[in-house]
């Protein structure tokens, strides 16, 4: 099975048909899985509340009736709204969603385009999807979108900085942009010489890691940093004009984001598609990659979502000094002390 | 220049500038936001109109009115049994406690007074409206700053005082269980027993909301420091309550003025202050006052005199002519019915004296120079209910 993966090498046109399904598949598939476990049944299970029942077994089918209803229902749009920019923003950010997974490798063949400037191209895709929500904050003609959009703005300045600075500790240590050699060095490499697990860099880059676990957190705009969707204050921001399937591509590209930075967590920080014990060239990987990085992705979307159950939300100043004040400076003494290591060792 | 370290004058000369700078500095446009009637912070249909400049507040006014009922108007033509009913619904967190003055009220003019066990249990149920009133609050203000669990928790929790008022009195939300001269029922069998139970219970979920809310770092950012209400002010727009407290003025109508009818002396218990006067200060006293709640409750449980719980009154009453003015601490405040009787089957005149009314008049004081977000935390943590503000 294994081998005749290995051995299969599609002309182009085939291949990209396929890999155009897959992510077509995945995204979705991802932002229903993590809907249905997380603000379904972990969240209910943490709030000790039943959450639903009905839909399925266990109500597990739940997510998959709300996304009907939202098809099923009237697409409106205010009447002073810019319709064609209207239109247009659920999709930017969707496509800023769907960018991001072509590079994210689930072994070192399963991936849409193994980019050898992955981390770098990582990072420029993410700050796409706020253009698509200035957009729809704009074009909704409503002072609440509008005051959500241009909090999500300000608050791209202040995550995307210390989130680039958080994973140049990773690159500095890895020595590489590519997200498959993050993945191969940290399988190959040791701790003081131990090679049993491995280097997975969440040991050396514990800082690095809570700071780009921090900025994922405003990038998805979820609590303790969702002031530009905050419900008590205005009353969800730039969605709020948005009804049926588009507001389901915002809930989608909301979800899927979630997915994909869990995952690119995992893979510079958790040691990837990888498990220590097992060469990363081993043919197994085309099978068992996926399921490893699957399982690490869960892992750390739980961390993200038990944060967003707990915290209660700061204001868009103490953010901005948050970030400014505390995140970039702990980043750049981060960056210092792993380069002079690195130099050392 | 001298150093201002005081709160109070911070929140003065922050407004101030925010003044000079609006009117004097750049013309900026400005933009009015209309918040409400219907949205998520106002809890049912208050209306605030805040004229901002990007995000700080210049001015903000609340509009009431959107759900008035006209309770003074309607009791004019109802017995006094039946008003009794139809003013549970002013609070509706905290129903049985908007009954009891306007029965001492009635008992004061007619010259009755409730046996002793009734007035006993009169206490313990007001303090239990007050914990079901109080315990929603921490859970609802975690929620607008944000915080889901912590609403879950207080609906949650809440549901064990529900169930003892429930099972005393029939109703889980608007009992109707006071009468003029004590009260419908004497308690159920084992009530007592599964009262302190609950109580426990409520202690722990107190404990619980302070380790998760109000300890928080960032619940204590959003709070500290925001709204910040001097004593001398909050005297003057009338505050009450808690929120009169939480600005260090010692006040408490349970201690300092209890009207003869519930019986507050003889309970050990404490009235909590706080100096600083912002949203943090009336969050804590809120806390501190659902424990001092319990703690009341669980004293009077097991002091509760034996004998009748209905004085002799007439089937048929008539109030004698009169006037009379009869105020409690309610959860969210003074309370007070005014009720002019004519010696008829219905009284003549009624003026209610709500709580929440007075509470909200200080908002576009207090709202002035603060953040969007920081009118979410002062809104939330001056704590009014919708039916107490319009009546």
């Amino acid at each position: 099975m294994t081998a005749i993966l290995a051995s299969f090498d599609p002309p182009y046109w085939l291949s990209t048909v396929i890999k155009v399904l897959v992510v077509g598949a995945v995204v979705p598939t991802t932002a229903l899985i993590l809907g249905v476990v997380f603000l379904f049944k972990i969240m209910s299970w943490m709030q000790s509340r039943l959450g639903p029942q009905e839909a399925g077994p266990r109500g597990l089918l739940q997510l998959l009736a709300d996304g009907v209803k939202f098809i099923q229902k009237e697409d409106i749009a205010p009447n002073g709204a810019d319709l064609w920019v209207f239109k247009a923003a659920p999709l930017v950010v969707l496509s800023s969603t769907l960018l991001l997974y072509v590079a994210l490798p689930a072994s070192a063949h399963l991936v849409v385009e193994n980019l050898d400037v992955g981390v770098f191209y990582v990072l420029a895709i993410s700050s796409l999807s706020v253009i698509g929500v200035l957009m729809a904050g704009w074009a909704s003609a409503n002072k609440y979108s509008l005051m959500g959009a241009l909090r999500a703005a300000g608050q791209l300045i202040a995550y995307e900085l210390p989130m680039v600075l958080a994973v140049m500790g990773v690159v500095i240590q890895a020595g590489t942009l590519s997200l498959n050699g993050i993945v191969f060095a940290q399988n190959d490499g040791a701790v003081f010489g131990w090679t049993g697990i491995g280097n997975p860099y969440i040991l050396t880059q514990f800082i690095g890691f809570f700071i780009f676990i921090a900025a994922v957190q405003a990038e998805l705009t979820q609590p303790p940093f969702d002031m530009p969707v905050a419900e008590s204050e205005i009353v969800s921001g730039y969605q709020v004009e948005y009804t049926g399937f588009r507001f389901l591509i915002f809930f989608l590209a909301e979800f899927a984001t979630a997915f994909v930075f869990a995952g690119i967590a995992a893979v510079m920080f958790l040691g990837g598609w990888a498990v220590p014990w097992l060469s990363a060239n081993s043919d197994w990987y085309y099978v068992l990659g996926p399921a490893v990085l699957f399982a690490k992705v869960m892992l750390v979307s739980f961390i993200i979502f038990w944060v967003r159950f707990t915290y209660p939300r700061l204001r868009e100043d103490q953010l901005q000094s948050f970030a400014w004040k505390f995140l970039i400076p702990l980043a750049l003494v981060n960056i210092v002390v792993t380069a002079v290591l690195k130099v050392v060792f | 220049m001298t150093a201002v370290s005081d709160p109070s004058s911070i929140a003065d000369l922050a407004a101030e500038a925010t003044d000079t700078r609006v009117n004097l500095d750049f013309e900026s446009e400005g933009m009015t936001l209309n918040m409400g009637p219907q949205h998520p912070a106002t809890h049912g249909t208050l209306r605030i109109v805040a004229k901002l400049d990007g995000e700080q507040v210049i001015s903000a006014e609340p509009i009431c009115g959107y759900m008035h009922r006209g309770y003074e108007k309607l009791v004019e033509v109802r017995t006094y049994p039946q008003i009794n009913a139809l003013i549970n619904r002013i609070d509706w967190l905290g129903s049985f406690a908007n009954e009891v003055p306007f029965i001492l009220a009635a008992e004061k003019l007619m010259g009755v007074e409730a046996p002793p066990r009734a007035q006993w249990i009169r206490t313990i149920l007001f303090e239990m409206s007050r914990i079901a009133n109080i315990s929603l609050f921490l859970g609802d203000f975690g929620l607008q700053l944000g915080g889901m669990t912590a609403g879950f928790y207080a609906f949650r929790d809440r549901e064990h005082v529900l169930n003892m008022i429930e099972a005393a009195t029939g109703g889980r939300f608007h009992p109707n269980f006071d009468r003029i001269g004590g009260l419908k029922d004497d308690l159920p069998k084992g009530w007592i027993a599964d009262s302190h139970v609950a109580m426990d219970k409520l202690l722990a979920f107190c404990d619980e909301m302070e380790d998760l809310l109000v300890g928080n770092e960032i619940f204590q950012t959003r709070t500290r420091g925001i709204g910040v209400i001097p004593a001398e002010i909050a005297l003057s727009y009338g505050l009450s309550g808690a929120n009169l407290r939480a600005s260090g003025v010692d006040w408490d109508l349970r201690r300092d003025g209890c009207p003869p009818g519930l019986v507050y002396d003889q309970a050990d218990w404490k009235v909590w202050t706080h100096p600083d006067g912002d949203c943090f200060a009336r969050t804590w006293v809120r806390l501190q006052e659902t424990r001092e709640a319990a703690k009341i409750v669980k004293q009077l449980l097991d002091t509760i005199p034996a004998g009748p719980v209905m004085a002799k009154v007439p089937r048929i009453i008539k109030v004698p002519e009169g006037e009379a003015y009869v105020a409690t601490e309610n959860p969210l405040g003074e309370m007070g019915y005014y009720v002019v009787s004519k010696g008829d089957l219905v009284p003549f005149r009624v003026k209610i004296r709500s709580a929440s009314f007075n509470n909200i008049s200080i908002v576009p004081w207090v709202a002035r120079g603060a953040y969007v977000p920081d009118l979410i935390s002062i809104l939330g943590s001056l704590y009014f209910i919708l039916g107490d503000i319009d009546r």
